[in-house]
Formats: structure tokens, sequence, C-alpha cells
């Protein structure tokens, strides 16, 4: 892509995360924990895309991500791509894999559910990755990823 | 020997249940003994129940340990904004187990997360009340003298009734087959029929319930129709009647046939049933004795041959 086209201002290291649906941006800032990063982050939304219509586009300096963290974005935007850029070049491109395990990420759709009612992190196992269904840890109540709200 | 949790029931092995069935045996041929001696066992009862509570408090009392506890949320710490987690760090300071019953779903597997003592789930809201399925089974295998390949059959309330549930999820091990008898409003839910299909256990569903059906039976598991869990009262009014046994009713039952029921009961065993050879819903209630003794010893780490070498038995 030449620089004319580029649609937001590349960075030397860091990690771009790329085809975001637009609505979902923010859900990745907040699930990565953007807002506290001291390094540069430039967030972008609304771009057209021929993958998911509009996407959201994060650049993020210096800043590399843990499997765990990636993993954290399976529950918002199972499709996004990480490119990790070192010396402003794409060295390696990072798929989203959905955990066995999903913790202190979703809420329990169960309000008698304790972890509604108790100051405490949430646990899901994920018993079905491509149909998505979580199993609460604690009421063993089944539910769908899409209909699970963030923590 | 290790101590144990016992807050749910689906993650014992058959062998684990069949275990805890022998303990139970073991004290039903002498349940009073002093095997806790100077033991002191907690009941927090964040909701009333009073025969789960009874019969807990008794089988401690039984083995000689003492008791603390609360039979109402209302008079603890809960009521001034007390966590759980804190409620059940403090009593771990000075019990050695923990029996709690809560209405919140999850909440003893949270408990046993956080405390030091072995937790006992004496019920959680509609998830789990694993006693009340040890007792069950150990009242099945008292009747029937086997739990393998055994026709089990649920009548009732079947939606709702977390005691069935716990107990197909129980008998996955040893190749039963179940009959669910059930009005359409309250029958077997998906997920459950899902399970079966899972572990291999052969289920047939019927709506009506006739001498001819319960015929074929080994056990007999009654539960309560409920007016409250229908939508439709026209409905209710229509099936209130069809789920009731009656004596006659029992006249094409097999002779080591038995009738279960977790009662209380209300109108869904007439009166006439309780003299009948089949009749074992009273000596059930007792069996929670003997299994609630196992489940103590259990959790507190004495084994089956410790019990059986016993020389505390009074």
């Amino acid at each position: 892509m030449s620089k004319k086209e580029r649609l937001v201002a590349a960075i030397e290291n860091g990690t771009v995360i790329d085809h975001i649906p637009s609505e979902k941006t923010f859900q990745v800032v907040n699930l990565l924990q953007l807002q506290k990063l001291a390094t540069p982050v430039t967030i972008g939304y609304n771009f057209s895309s021929k993958m998911v219509g509009t996407k959201g586009i994060i650049k993020v300096s210096d800043k590399f991500f843990t499997d765990a963290e990636i993993s954290r974005l399976s529950v918002v935007a199972p499709n996004v791509v990480l490119n990790i850029i070192k010396d402003y070049e794409v060295v390696e491109k990072k798929k989203v894999v959905t955990p066995d395990e999903l913790r202190g990420i979703v809420r329990c759709n169960n309000p008698k559910c304790i972890t509604n009612n108790e100051p405490m992190p949430t646990i899901f196992n994920v018993v079905d990755k491509t149909e998505g269904i979580l199993k609460c840890h604690y009421c063993d109540k089944e539910q769908h990823i899409d209909k699970v709200e963030l923590c | 020997m290790e101590k144990h949790n016992f807050v749910n029931i689906q993650c014992l092995s058959g062998e684990q249940l069949l275990y805890l069935i022998e303990m139970a045996q073991e004290f039903e041929k002498h349940p009073n003994r002093e095997l806790l001696k100077g033991k002191v066992v907690a009941t927090l009862f964040y909701e009333p129940s009073t025969r789960t509570r009874l019969s807990f408090e008794t089988a401690a009392n039984r083995l000689g340990a003492r008791v603390i506890g609360f039979t109402d949320a209302k008079v603890s710490s809960v009521s001034k904004g007390e966590t759980l987690k804190d409620t059940i760090l403090m009593v771990s300071n000075y019990a050695d187990t923990i029996v709690m019953r809560h209405h919140i779903e999850g909440a003893a597997q949270y408990a046993s997360e956080v405390a030091p003592v072995p937790i006992v789930n004496a019920g959680d809201g509609a998830h789990q009340h694993p006693s009340q399925c040890l007792l069950d089974l150990y009242s099945i295998h008292q009747t029937q003298g086997t739990l393998e390949n055994l026709n089990i059959y649920l009548v009732g309330d079947l939606k709702y009734g977390r005691t069935v549930h716990s107990l197909i999820m129980a008998m996955r091990h040893f190749n039963p087959t179940f009959h669910f008898i059930a009005p359409k409003e309250l029958a077997m839910p998906e997920e459950y029929k899902l399970y079966c299909h899972e572990h291999g256990i052969r289920f047939t569903e019927h709506e009506d319930f006739t001498p001819e059906i319960i015929a074929g039976a080994d056990i007999l598991y009654m539960t309560r129709v409920q007016k409250e869990r229908f939508s439709d009262l026209m409905e209710y009014e229509r099936v209130k009647n069809v789920y009731i046994l009656h004596r006659d009713m029992l006249s094409m039952a097999k002779p080591n046939m038995r009738v279960l029921h977790p009662l209380p009961r209300v109108n869904e065993i007439a009166y006439d049933v309780d003299d009948s050879p089949h009749a074992y819903y009273i000596q059930q209630a007792r069996n929670g004795l003997f299994a609630r003794e196992a489940i103590f010893c259990h959790c507190l780490g004495i084994s089956l041959e410790e019990v059986r070498n016993d020389k505390t038995i009074l």
C-alpha cells in the first residue's frame, strides 16, 4: 500500500489490530485496556472494508500483546488480525484463537448465579468453539458467546 | 487421607459413588459412633430447609461432632452486607467443615474455592443438591441390590425438578434405562435429553401414567407437580390429577419395584400407597442420615477402611 493510500500513520514498532467490526472498536480498546497505556495509540473506525463492511483499525506503538491478551478478543471480535510490526515491516500476523476458558471477561446471564451476587471474577468453559457455547463454571448455565456481556 | 469437598454429584465417578454407598451401609449398621469426636461442623443455612438441616445435624451429632451455625440468613452478618467469601473465611476459623445451603446458584462451588476447610453443598438454588442425590442412589441400591441396568421411571415435574436431573447424571455410570412421565409443560428439558444421547443413556417419554406403564419399572421416582410452575392454568387443571399415584395403579408392578419421592409430598402419592410393600419414601428419608454420615467422613478424610475398623461404635 502506498503512503498516499495509507489510512492511518505507520508505526515503527508495535501492533496493528485490523479488521475490527467498526462498532466493536471501543470494546477492543476496553478489553485490551489500551486507555491505560503510556505509548502512542491510534484508534480509527468507519473505514470501508470488504471483509466486515466498515472496520476499525488500532495501532499501538511499542506494545506486543500476549496470547492470553489476544484470546480475550475472541468474545467481541473473533476475526480480527494482529499485525506485529518491527522496523515498519509486518513480521507476523496473529489470529485470535478462542481459548478453552474465559476468566473475568464476560458476565453470566443467570441473575441467580453467584458471580452476579459476589465481587468475584467469572469463569467460563468454552464447550463448543465452532458454535460458540460457553458454560458457567459456577452455575453450569450454557450461553452463547454472542449473547453475553463483557464484565 | 485427603479431605474433599462435596459440592456436585456429576464430578464423582461410578467407583466413588459406590464407595460412598458402601460407607453409608456401614453407618446403617451402626449409626452412632464417635468418629468425629472433637470436631466442629458448621451448618450455614442462607435459606430455610428444615429437613435437610436436621438430617445433616443429626448425622454430625450421631458421629460425635458438635454443631454450630445459623438457620436463616437474617440472623447472620449477611444482613449487614457481609460477602459470602468473608462469612466462609470467618466460619473456617471455627469449624472443621461447613455445610451450606444457599439460594444462589454456584455458591457452594465458590465457597469451596475460597475455604480452607471442606464444603458440603446442602443445596444451591435450582442448581445442585448432591446429598439428596446420594441418598437417592443409596435407596436405589438398597432396594435393588445394585445400581446396574435398572429401569428408572421419573414422574411429575421433570422440567424444574433438580433431583431428577441430578439422578440422570449420577446414574450415567450404571447403564440405566429411563422413562420420563410428565405433562407437556413440565417435560424433561432438551439439555438433559441431549445429555442422555451424549452418554448413551436410553430413555422413553410418556404423557400417560398408567398401571401398564408402571409395570416395567424397578424404581418409580415421584415428584410434585406444582401449580405455580404452569403458565397455562387450564393445562394445570387438566393434568393435576393425572400424575397422582394410587395403590390400585401398582397392581401390575414388579415385586422388586419401589416408589421413591424426595419429599415433602402434597397429594402426588395417595395415602393408601403408604402401606404397600412398594412404598419406600419414608425409609428413603431415613437413608439421608446414613448418606450424610458418609459425606462427613468423605469430606474429613476418614476412609471406608477406618469406618469398618472403627472402635468408637456406641
